[in-house]
């Protein structure tokens, strides 16, 4: 069984890679683009009965700064 | 004084603190695997080494925060046992929730290697009576997450409590007001982005860092 935590940062965090990205997709020519924010996928193969309670711990305990992150969870079945 | 320097998988610096600091205190410090679950006996002084513990993954400090040793930092601090975390030991710090706050990416997304030129804030702690308020003083910086961010409310709190250190003069990596170091609300816990183990003897050229140390030593000989 997999699950995806996607990271991002809250908002209002100050993102400077997603304003560089903003920046370089602007470069191109892409037209219309109110607002780039970056984040980070991290992909759990686990063990059938992993509990989402225990996915959400670890994503507390280590996997996103709560301070500054915020974490999704999706299970990919 | 017996200090400990806590040694990550990755670290770079936590030799360069062990000189610094047995130069400055004739003693060499302790040398503590992050794997360890507890710190030797009568330790006065825990430094969290500069360097990229664990290549920097997940986030900086991330998981050196996590790792075993921690757990008997954190108390030792919350004892009241000074600890002084550089570079990475800051970041190490704030994901451990000794400090408030994260250390972001670079505002401008570039390492910065420089000489940092910084304004010593508050030299009423344990880590600066040695320097003049006020005083500017030049340390190396090296880093590439060293933009210090925290929400309004704790910027206001660090100010108002006088527990920003150190400042720097120019705009170095996007941190908030310019800090490159704050202390805990105990005043026994810094976290500093600048090096000073770098500016600490004659041979680095400056040795600006070196009255850190020895800020340390006076006030832990005299307490």
């Amino acid at each position: 069984m997999k699950a995806r935590v996607l990271v991002t940062l809250k908002s209002g965090v100050l993102d400077p890679q997603g304003k560089a990205i903003h920046h370089a997709l602007e470069g191109l020519g892409f037209p219309g683009i109110n607002d780039v924010r970056a984040g980070k996928l991290i992909e759990l193969d686990l063990a059938d009965g992993v509990e989402d309670s225990a996915i959400e711990e670890m994503c507390r305990k280590l996997l996103a700064n709560t301070v500054i992150e915020n974490f999704k969870i999706e299970r990919l079945g | 004084m017996r200090s400990a320097v806590l040694v990550f998988p990755g670290s770079n610096c936590d030799r360069d603190l062990a000189v610094a600091l047995e130069r400055v205190t004739g003693q060499a410090p302790e040398m503590v695997w992050h794997r360890e679950t507890a710190l030797p006996d009568g330790i006065d002084l825990i430094g969290v080494p500069g360097g990229f513990s664990y290549g920097d993954y997940l986030r900086s400090g991330a998981m050196a925060a996590r790792s075993p040793i921690m757990t008997a930092v954190v108390e030792a601090a919350s004892r009241g046992t000074p600890v002084l975390g550089i570079c990475n030991g800051f970041q190490v710090l704030t994901e451990a929730g000794l400090l408030p706050g994260a250390l972001m990416r670079n505002a401008n997304l570039t390492f910065v290697c420089k000489d940092a030129d910084l304004t010593v804030v508050n030299n009423q702690t344990l880590f600066t009576s040695g320097y003049e308020a006020g005083e500017a003083i030049t340390i190396p910086v090296a880093h590439h997450d060293g933009n210090y961010q925290a929400d309004a409310e704790t910027l206001a709190r660090l100010e108002g409590e006088g527990r920003v250190a150190f400042r720097y003069a120019c705009t170095v990596n996007g941190s908030a007001n310019d800090i490159a170091g704050i202390v805990n609300a105990g005043g026994n816990v810094l976290g500093m982005m600048p090096h000073p183990e770098r500016a600490a003897e004659a041979a680095h050229g400056n040795e600006d860092g070196r009255r850190l140390f020895e800020s340390l030593l006076g006030a832990l000989q005299s307490a």
